[in-house]
């Protein structure tokens, strides 16, 4: 090895005393997400599966349930839809879920390899660390959601052109608030076999007990109790957003309530993750020794 | 301890002062009362048994933890309050390997320039030269998974001095290298201090990574047992050399805490 000074690369002016603007935020922001972009695009099984989970429910799932599962008019349809129709805006937020959960285990993932203390020891403020790899995150569900809508389009699930476009922010919002509960279950958990388990009491049920494979009313004709349930579920409510958004209307009560399970979960994520406050200063650190 | 702020007076602040921080998990108590400067400009060592506390010092020094109690100064900025001055003065290198093992030497390296708020082009600049003086400017495509573990090592030590930081901590940064590989390492950091004037503080449980010339602090079960210059380590605990002090300190403890400080 040579010396770094023959090259000038250590040289005196080190520019610390610079404030960071927002150039140097969104070179960090940008950074960030185009590192979630290569992890994503290097583990091509995992791009795979979360497309092919979804598909299977559209193909095989919702049409064998087409012929037993009627769907009344209710909005934001205003006429009787396939089951496929109405099963579609559930997938959408089913690869929001699993991919916000997924991209949360990468944390735990992360941290248990040591990857995570490259992100926290950036001179940047700790929220803005967590927000932008939240963001990246979001960015690629959204991807894997349109490219699922493409192939449910093949498939005769054709909402109007521009739902397309009114979907976007809903499903920002949605992934945001899957994204940042993911976050939150990620500070509290300290290894990958742990949070696995969790993800099972998670994911799933907050995937069935929701409106995405049932409208409410036929779930309350079921059981009263479950309903409840489906509306204590933030899930219903994403899916709802996503539902009404695709045929280009806002379902108001469910954007608010999305909005207030955002603000829920990513402060109590940011808590969770300051140094100061949150939980992993309570734990030991795995990689070294003490 | 007296700390000087970096405008305040003419006598510069310390690259680092440790002073009295105690942590614990839980009703574990894994570090004590720890207090210890390194100066500008020098190579300190930290040496210490496996389980003496040395990993969670750094963590609390990079601020992946808060100290409870005592306080962290890097350059004269507390890492708690000044959290963002403190850490764009430090490049950290951590006993785990912390690089991305499926992507390439390359976009680790840019990950670490973007968390730095370093452009792209500046980036790939600083990067190539860096690789080039580790001698590793044929592996930037590589994949890191594809590299070996001293590879590994020189690349994570590129990643911490890409964002030009005048303190570098590494943390049992030879362990598991081969013997080359550990001398390699070991003399690149040193002639950084010499010729770059970076100040170092190397963490260590091996007694032959220290120089006579260096500083040392000794810390054991939490607390700092001895902190001084090697020569003056050895002499206060009447033995003939660091090897020796380390053994006769570690094992009388407390008692040698009285005796040296």
């Amino acid at each position: 090895m040579t010396s770094p000074v023959q090259a000038g690369i250590l040289s005196a002016d080190r520019g610390h005393e610079r404030r960071f603007g927002v150039r140097h935020h969104l070179m960090c922001f940008r950074g960030i997400v185009f590192r979630e972009g290569l992890r994503f695009l290097n583990q091509r099984e995992r791009f795979i599966s979360s497309l092919v989970r979804p598909l299977l429910w559209l193909f095989v799932f919702a049409a064998g349930f087409r012929q037993v599962l009627g769907v009344s008019i209710i909005p934001p349809y205003k006429t009787y839809v396939l089951y496929e129709v109405y099963i579609t805006p559930g997938l959408c937020g089913m690869i929001l879920l699993f991919s916000g959960m997924q991209s949360s285990l990468s944390m735990v993932y992360d941290r248990e390899m040591g990857n995570m203390r490259t992100l926290l020891v950036s001179p940047f403020p700790r929220w803005f660390l967590l927000v932008s790899k939240l963001l990246a995150g979001v960015t690629v569900s959204i991807l894997q959601v349109y490219v699922f809508l493409a192939i449910a389009w093949f498939w005769g699930v054709k909402p109007p052109v521009m739902g397309y476009l009114f979907v976007l922010p809903a499903l920002f919002l949605a992934g945001v608030m899957l994204c940042a509960l993911g976050m939150l279950l990620s500070s509290m958990i300290k290894q990958l076999e742990n949070f696995a388990g969790v993800m099972n009491f998670v994911i799933f049920p907050m995937y069935f007990a929701s409106s995405a494979l049932y409208p409410l009313w036929r779930i309350q004709e079921a059981s009263p109790l479950l309903h409840k349930i489906c509306l204590a579920n933030p899930f219903t409510y994403a899916v709802e957003l996503v539902r009404f958004a695709l045929y280009g209307q806002i379902d108001w009560y469910s954007l608010w309530i999305v909005v207030g399970c955002i603000l829920l979960f990513l402060g109590g994520a940011i808590y969770a993750y300051d140094p100061s406050k949150g939980l992993l200063s309570r734990k030991q650190d795995g990689g070294g020794n003490t | 301890m007296q700390h000087v702020k970096a405008d305040e007076g003419m006598i510069p602040p310390a690259a680092l002062d440790v002073s009295r921080v105690s942590h614990a998990y839980g009703p574990k108590q894994v570090l004590s009362d720890v207090s210890f400067m390194v100066p500008q400009g020098r190579f300190s060592v930290l040496l210490g048994l496996n389980g003496a506390g040395k990993t969670t010092l750094f963590s609390l020094i990079c601020h992946l933890y808060d100290s409870r109690h005592g306080a962290i100064r890097i350059f004269g900025h507390d890492v708690v309050r000044q959290s963002g001055h403190a850490l764009r003065r430090l490049g950290i290198v951590f006993q785990a390997r912390t690089l991305d093992l499926d992507l390439s030497v390359y976009h680790n390296l840019a990950y670490h320039a973007s968390l730095h708020g370093i452009g792209r082009g500046e980036a790939r600049q600083r990067i190539g030269l860096l690789l080039q003086q580790v001698g590793m400017e044929d592996r930037l495509h590589a994949k890191v998974r594809a590299l070996s573990g001293g590879q590994m090592r020189r690349v994570e030590i590129v990643r911490a001095l890409l964002h030009r930081p005048p303190l570098l901590l590494l943390d049992e940064a030879t362990v598991g290298l081969d013997i080359r590989s550990r001398a390699d390492i070991l003399a690149t950091i040193r002639r950084l201090v010499a010729e770059e004037r970076i100040s170092v503080l190397w963490a260590t449980h091996l007694i032959d990574e220290v120089d006579v010339s260096d500083r040392v602090v000794l810390l054991h079960k939490g607390r700092v047992l001895a902190d001084g210059r090697v020569s003056d380590v050895v002499s206060a605990s009447g033995t003939e050399d660091i090897g020796q002090a380390f053994g006769v300190l570690t094992q009388s403890g407390a008692q040698a805490e009285e005796v040296l400080r």
